[in-house]
């Protein structure tokens, strides 16, 4: 029997919040638990508003931070194991991430390529220039850009589009099996939207790449995604085939999420369809009213 | 929400028009002279008590254009030609002293914008912020501008506890409702928002969308609607103008832009968008927006049309009305579009020379 590639068991983040006065504890993800098959490689979806825990789910699985309880294993190895250098420098090639906003990702005083050199000298054998040159070309690619386009630029020089695609490339050097990318495509414009994902469903249908798509936008997750999960404050509230789960939502929050996804077909004069009760209820229940804790 | 439809509350008086603007940016560093056309001949108008959206990608001149309609005009910005006109000024509004310019924002033109956290001042509680920027307007004591706020914030279902509260205290949804409720307190003729819910979450997005429109048409005013996510478009405003590197290259009625789109500019960006319950795979257009520092010649989507034709090279389509209320600007839509004058009218020389 092979492990997994990704199995979480009932991964749970405690943040504790306040001073020397009322201690507060927030569980930012609360008893997750899901696996991803080695089989197959897939985009599975993680789907949730602000504060969902999402991002928090994210930095666990890229084994930046620790969960308070529960265990994550990648390949059957157990994240909290990995303590020397060596072995997280193993761990990185094989898990690579992406971030959401490109302009941050990239110094905006360090020319873009030598991100790309610097992941080469890392993690693969390329030693010499030309070897490095090679690799981030390579690289590039598979992204369809070409070193020539990126080589001496600054990340101001680039669109966000463009350096978007370099993020992902430079997470392909490694030859990683798996990609976190956390919301990839909520800083992009929405005509460069569908190439950042349509590039996702080449990466796992011809480099057999896993990619966890963290996202709030349930279009392009029906779009791309092969499974999903939906968090609410912390938790998993349903889970299963995307195809499935978006046609036919089952948990009520779910299908608030999707009577609150605008259709792209015009009503005309500007009336907003869907679920008015649905929108209601959001009204009531925003997350953080700090408001009304204070009246 | 308001029921009525808008159309039904629309008359055809314009409150703004605007009459082939063009915006430039001009630097002149160390001898290199860099003029960067983010405007280039707009002409447009919005009608009384409509929401007029403007969609276009990132660089396409979208906030340099409000930045034009707003006067808002710093250095090296400079209006090159043009005109602006609204109903409530008599006259070009860059004919008008620059303190009656400042006297009609807010009181006649006020704006939503994007990043709520940078609007609202983070060390000062709302109801200062209110003051701030209203109070000056307003012509009111005291009191009575107080006794304001609190009626308007009750008109759009806001607690009134908000006011005592700093920015950091509420999420971002109610930042940006308080942004909005800001921005109509005067109730202004014409509110421009710049892409005021993109930073914010599905279910929050569509609440806040609603009460925009809602607020809009409680008072009557007309919109500017800005953003780059087509669906938002679709769900909120009643005309469309597509804008690419600094041009307007399509504009009609929102369901008739979506239902026949004639620019190629407009058909990608509509056929690429998503939907749950459509698994077909969607082409992304290649290549990027143009340098406006150097646009390619001729029709400035050419490099990345489908349709490009040998005079798509050369000339520069004019925005010609191809049906009813509709316009568009591309020699494949139509063999009525007439190459314009690229460089201006000959009176947008004359003014250029007068300033």
């Amino acid at each position: 029997m092979t492990a997994p590639l990704l199995h979480l068991d009932n991964v749970t983040k405690l943040y504790k919040r306040g001073g020397l006065f009322g201690r507060e504890e927030f569980r930012a993800v609360d008893n997750v638990s899901f696996h991803i098959d080695d089989k197959e490689p897939q985009v599975f979806t993680i789907i949730g508003e602000s504060g969902s825990g999402k991002t928090t789910l994210a930095r666990m699985v890229l084994n930046m931070i620790r969960p308070t309880t529960g265990t994550i294993f990648f390949k059957g190895q157990d994240l909290a194991s990995i303590r020397s250098g060596g072995a997280r420098r193993r761990f990185m090639k094989e898990v690579q991430p992406i971030f959401q906003n490109p302009f941050e990702a990239f110094n905006p005083l360090k020319r873009v390529d030598r991100y790309l050199y610097m992941t080469a000298k890392n993690f693969t054998d390329a030693h010499s220039s030309a070897q490095l040159d090679a690799a981030a070309d390579a690289a590039l690619n598979k992204v369809g850009l070409s070193i020539g386009e990126v080589r001496g630029r600054f990340p101001h020089e680039l669109s966000g589009g463009q350096l978007q695609r370099v993020a992902i490339a430079r997470a392909l050097i490694p030859g990683p099996s798996m990609i976190v990318a956390d919301e990839p495509v909520s800083m992009v414009d929405a005509s460069l939207r569908m190439s950042i994902v349509n590039l996702f469903r080449t990466l796992r249908d011809e480099l057999k790449v896993s990619i966890i798509y963290i996202t709030h936008d349930l279009a392009t997750a029906y779009y791309v995604s092969d499974r999903i999960i939906i968090m609410r404050k912390g938790e998993v509230v349903e889970s299963g085939s995307a195809r499935v789960v978006l046609e036919n939502p089952q948990h009520e929050y779910s299908r608030l999420l999707k009577s609150a996804v605008l259709s792209p077909d015009p009503h005309g004069h500007g009336v907003l369809t869907g679920d008015s009760a649905a929108s209601q209820q959001a009204r009531a229940s925003p997350r953080r009213q700090t408001i009304n804790s204070r009246s | 929400m308001a029921q009525m439809p808008a159309s039904s509350v629309q008359d055809s008086s314009h409150v703004l028009e605007t009459h082939d603007l063009r915006a430039h940016y001009r630097m002149k560093y160390f001898g290199i002279d860099r003029e960067v056309r983010a405007v280039d001949g707009i002409s447009m108008h919005v009608r009384k008590n409509e929401v007029y959206g403007i969609a276009g990608e990132s660089s396409c001149g979208k906030t340099t254009f409000i930045k034009a309609i707003a006067a808002a005009i710093r250095p090296p910005l400079e209006i090159v030609a043009g005109h602006v006109n609204y109903s409530f000024i008599k006259g070009d509004l860059y004919a008008m002293p620059a303190a009656d310019r400042s006297a009609i924002r807010w009181r006649h033109l006020s704006y939503i914008l994007q990043g709520s956290m940078n609007v609202l001042n983070p060390v000062r509680r709302i109801h200062k912020t209110f003051e701030d920027f209203a109070f000056r307007h307003m012509h009111l004591g005291r009191a009575e501008f107080d006794q304001a706020v609190k009626h308007h914030l009750e008109r759009l279902r806001l607690p009134a506890e908000i006011l005592r509260a700093y920015p950091h205290e509420l999420s971002g949804g109610m930042r940006q409702r308080v942004c909005i409720a800001l921005a109509t307190l005067c109730k202004p003729e014409i509110i421009i928002a710049d892409e005021p819910t993109t930073a914010l979450d599905v279910v929050v997005q569509k609440d806040v969308l609603a009460m925009i429109r809602e607020t809009q048409s409680g008072f009557g005013s007309s919109m500017i609607f800005v953003t780059h996510d087509l669906t938002v478009h679709a769900n909120v405003t009643d005309r469309l103008g597509i804008m690419y590197a600094g041009r307007l290259v399509e504009e009609g009625r929102t369901a008739d832009v979506f239902a026949n789109p004639m620019h190629p500019y407009t058909a990608h960006l509509i056929a690429s968008l998503p939907k749950i319950g459509d698994t077909q795979s969607r082409n992304a257009l290649s290549g990027s927006p143009p340098n406006l520092a150097d646009p390619p010649k001729g029709c400035r989507f050419h490099p990345r049309c489908p349709l490009a034709m040998e005079i798509c090279r050369y000339e520069n389509p004019a925005l010609t009305t191809l049906a009813e209320d509709h316009r568009v600007a591309c020699f494949a839509a139509s063999t009525k579009v007439q190459p314009a004058n690229d460089e201006g009218s000959g009176e947008a020389k004359t003014l250029e020379m007068a300033r």
